[in-house]
């Protein structure tokens, strides 16, 4: 598996660390049921996803990587900086 | 088998004068294991889910509480996911209040198992040793055995004298992980996986459960906050009760009730060599590394390690977990080096943010779930299905399963994170 670093370029899966699902961050005061939903429900596709990567052997950016969970295929890549404002 | 030999009858008992007639009369009177029958409208409950957990639950809802108007609905083939694609371990060495019941209780069945199915299950228990390399992992493992003693399991804490005893071919003097000792857990060992499924499905239809294959779920039918029955592409099926035991599917399914789970599906893969005269007789487990091994029956040698670290439904791994799983046994016994690899594959895992399972009602009245084993779902293949028909029978939580909830995450009471390394995802 090879992830397309939006600063570095194509790199191996080795040179990633994998945190998860990118969602959004609740507001502090969002209470209980919005936590529990971005901590631990997750919607778990087949198929296309879009999760949280960091080039942590790299620049050490963070990623949001939009790949297929079947085929294993990276789909796109966007920097979480810019990525912010489609997840909110 | 080819169709054509299966002239005997059903449901014929197993035992070793029949082997003998067998042989002696050209094995013309084995019978098919399980009937093919068609749906009917309407269960008293359903299973979703044809594999050990979904076949276990149904054959003690049919034994224990005389539910026998039951159908299991598998996608595809009985057995033919998770329970045939694991490591085949089975051990009881948890130590947390939760998990430490269950798995007791769990590889008690297992004990009883061939007997209780008149299946042969295969199970071996040879034994299974946790290596430890620091002073610190020593002290973790002799608290991790006083635990399962006083759950009235089996422990021993080996010193590096012990374990050259008992297994004399590791890397003792590894200069970065030298072995100061393991935890013996002698009743743990392996069993024939795909064995366990044909046996827990030859007695569930024994007791009259439908088991209807190539049937995949496509809707949940709820009415007023109560489940009603079952969507297929074999038609519409009624039932009052409906469990979900769907492993690393669960997500799915959970979806066609509009629930969300906390479970996220993760690649782990196995690997297994060539067939070996017979040279490892434990399972045996790296401390330092992620890294097990057992022998088949076969010959081939079984291991595995960590998940890939990624969600994935692809059923195959990438090279960097191959190459650590290939480092980890290399530093442990450089003497497997020579063995060739076969076979790897991956399965699909339904991880939770704590490592522990669920096995609980939802807020639909008569739906079930059973999920979240994350890459430990086969040594609770008979536990599982024991406690999930206890609690699809009776609506009440089955005494040694009834930690495993579905709130605990929400409310943060009850984690059971066996590894202490935080109750959230991607940590397990």
């Amino acid at each position: 598996m090879r992830i397309n670093c939006p600063i570095c370029g194509s790199r191996e899966r080795r040179e990633f660390y994998y945190q998860g699902a990118a969602l959004a961050r609740p507001a502090p005061d969002a209470g209980e049921a919005a936590w529990d939903d971005y901590m631990h429900l997750r919607d778990n596709p087949a198929g296309e996803t879009r999760d949280m990567w960091c080039h942590e052997g790299g620049c050490g950016a963070w990623i949001v990587v939009t790949r297929n969970t079947v085929t294993h295929d990276v789909v796109s890549t966007a920097l979480a900086t810019d990525a912010r404002t489609v997840l909110a | 088998m080819p169709r054509s030999v299966q002239t005997g009858e059903y449901h014929m008992r197993f035992s070793g004068l029949r082997i003998l007639r067998e042989g002696v009369s050209g094995n013309k009177g084995w019978g098919p294991h399980w009937r093919d029958p068609e749906p009917k409208a309407e269960y008293d409950a359903i299973i979703i889910g044809g594999g050990g957990h979904g076949l276990a639950t149904a054959y003690y809802l049919a034994k224990n509480h005389g539910m026998t108007n039951i159908a299991v609905l598998e996608k595809g083939y009985l057995g033919g996911g998770n329970v045939g694609r694991n490591t085949t371990i089975v051990r009881a060495n948890y130590m947390l209040e939760g998990n430490s019941q269950f798995y007791s209780h769990s590889l008690k069945l297992w004990e009883g198992m061939e007997q209780d199915l008149n299946y042969n299950t295969m199970l071996s228990q040879r034994g299974h040793l946790m290596l430890c390399h620091s002073d610190g992992q020593r002290d973790a493992y002799a608290r991790r055995g006083n635990m399962m003693i006083s759950q009235g399991d089996d422990a021993e804490l080996l010193d590096p004298a012990g374990v050259r005893r008992l297994i004399p071919y590791l890397d003792f003097e590894n200069t970065r992980f030298p072995i100061y000792g393991g935890l013996l857990h002698r009743r743990a060992g392996s069993a024939r996986h795909d064995a366990v499924a044909w046996g827990y499905a030859r007695g569930a239809d024994q007791r009259g459960v439908d088991l209807i294959q190539q049937c995949e779920v496509t809707g949940i039918d709820i009415e007023n906050g109560q489940v009603r029955g079952v969507q297929t592409t074999r038609g519409a099926i009624r039932a009052k009760k409906v469990g979900i035991v769907v492993a690393g599917r669960s997500g799915q399914v959970a979806a066609m009730a509009g629930m969300r789970l906390p479970i996220e599906s993760h690649v782990l893969q196995a690997f297994v060599t060539e067939g070996l005269k017979p040279i490892i007789d434990h399972v045996v487990s790296f401390g330092m590394g992620h890294f097990y091994i057992s022998q088949s029956d076969k010959g081939g040698l079984v291991f595995g390690g960590d998940l890939d670290f990624y969600a994935s439904y692809a059923q195959r791994g990438n090279m960097p977990m191959m190459e650590h799983v290939m480092e980890a046994g290399m530093t442990l016994m450089p003497m497997i080096g020579k063995a060739r690899v076969l076979r790897s594959w991956g399965g699909i895992m339904d991880m939770t943010p704590d490592g522990s399972p669920m096995i609980d009602k939802t807020d639909t009245q008569g739906l079930f779930v059973n999920c979240g084993w994350c890459y430990g779902g086969f040594k609770a293949v008979p536990g599982s299905g024991y406690s999930f028909a206890h609690l699809m029978a009776t609506g009440h939580h089955h005494e040694p399963a009834e930690k495993f909830r579905l709130d605990r995450f929400r409310t943060g009471f009850g984690l059971m994170d066996e590894e202490a390394t935080g109750a959230q995802h991607n940590l397990h």
